[in-house]
């Protein structure tokens, strides 16, 4: 199925938000200092086991980079 | 009495900036943004003993950890994440909640940006977004143009700062309207940080002789031909003019006053 992560089109099976993660950002998955939204939602990490993905859902990882 | 702050420094306990119930370290505050590099990062905190850091979010596909977050970290400073580059409300709340669940903190420098251009705060969009932070329990600090108005609709609504710009963002233009500066101190009970404008030491140590509880520099720090050594310069800079403003100044005089005595003289 078809999402959008960080801004760009993935195809990507059907399954968890917790094992995309995985798959897709290898070197840090859904550990401390990154957070996950889904269509504009924060899913805390606790969540995100349980979240099941859906085509069309919109997917933003981020962390802390420099900034003023 | 003096007690030892948590990065290192000394203050007098009777002049500790307090935000949120919290007491901060300094009250020079570092923004993190344009370093030519992270390894200078070190040095800089070392120098800047900064009362609270700030950071951005981004868009990740790697981690590095110990990067970033473990540097500040390790000097005992408050991370405060900024919703740098949102141009509405919206983005900004969502923002500050994933800064929130990233970083573990509830504290936000909010910025919504107006103009791409100016990087002036759009206050509309900005009074809404801070209303909609403080109900969702988050700590507001927002990044405000210099207006004693607004300053006072933004405390109303709960934000526990105000972080009005000297001047726009990377200028180094220092503090352009000191008027509307002072009087931005004056509308508001909660602590005002002067945040965006400065370019060096003297700009800081104006915006406390003004009246501002701390102030937050970036570029002025990380731009610099020598980060660490404007680091120092900079707290220095805002150590001095607390230190001025407490100690109450002359009266300006449009003529001469002599201090030595007129009696006496010789001829």
């Amino acid at each position: 199925m078809l999402i959008t992560f960080n801004g760009q089109p993935r195809e990507v099976p059907p399954g968890r938000l917790s094992a995309l993660l995985v798959e897709l950002l290898p070197a840090s998955g859904c550990g401390a200092g990154v957070a996950v939204a889904v269509n504009g939602e924060v899913v805390p990490r606790s969540a995100q086991a349980e979240c099941w993905l859906r085509p069309g859902d919109v997917i933003d990882v981020v962390s802390a980079v420099p900034g003023g | 009495m003096i007690v030892r702050a948590e990065s290192g420094g000394t203050i007098p306990d009777d002049d500790v900036l307090v935000i949120a119930g919290e007491p901060l370290s300094s009250r020079f505050f570092l923004g993190t943004g344009g370093l030519p590099r992270l390894s200078l990062l070190e040095s800089v905190l070392a120098a800047a003993r900064p009362g609270l850091v700030t950071v951005s979010v981004r868009r990740t596909s790697t981690r590095e950890p110990g990067g970033l977050l473990g540097t500040v970290r390790s000097h005992g400073v408050r991370v405060l994440p900024n919703t740098a580059g949102c141009l509405s409300a919206r983005e900004a709340v969502l923002t500050a909640e994933l800064a929130r669940e990233a970083l573990e903190t509830d504290w936000v420098k909010l910025e919504v940006i107006g103009d791409e251009s100016s990087l002036l705060p759009d206050a509309v969009e900005l009074l809404e977004a801070a209303e909609t932070l403080v109900a969702k329990g988050f700590t507001v600090l927002p990044y405000a143009p210099p207006d004693p108005v607004l300053a006072r609709r933004l405390a109303d609504v709960g934000c526990e700062a105000v972080m009005p710009l000297g001047a726009p963002i990377g200028s180094g233009l220092g503090v352009l309207d000191p008027w509307t500066l002072e009087a931005v101190v004056a509308a508001v009970e909660v602590p005002v940080v002067l945040d965006a404008g400065i370019g060096t030491a003297s700009d800081a140590a104006r915006a406390m002789e003004l009246g501002c509880a701390a102030v937050l520099a970036a570029s002025a720090v990380t731009r610099a031909e020598d980060p660490p050594a404007m680091a120092r310069a900079l707290r220095l800079g805002v150590e001095a003019g607390r230190a001025a403003r407490s100690a109450g100044r002359i009266p300006r005089r449009a003529v001469a006053r002599a201090s030595s005595p007129m009696t006496g003289r010789i001829g």
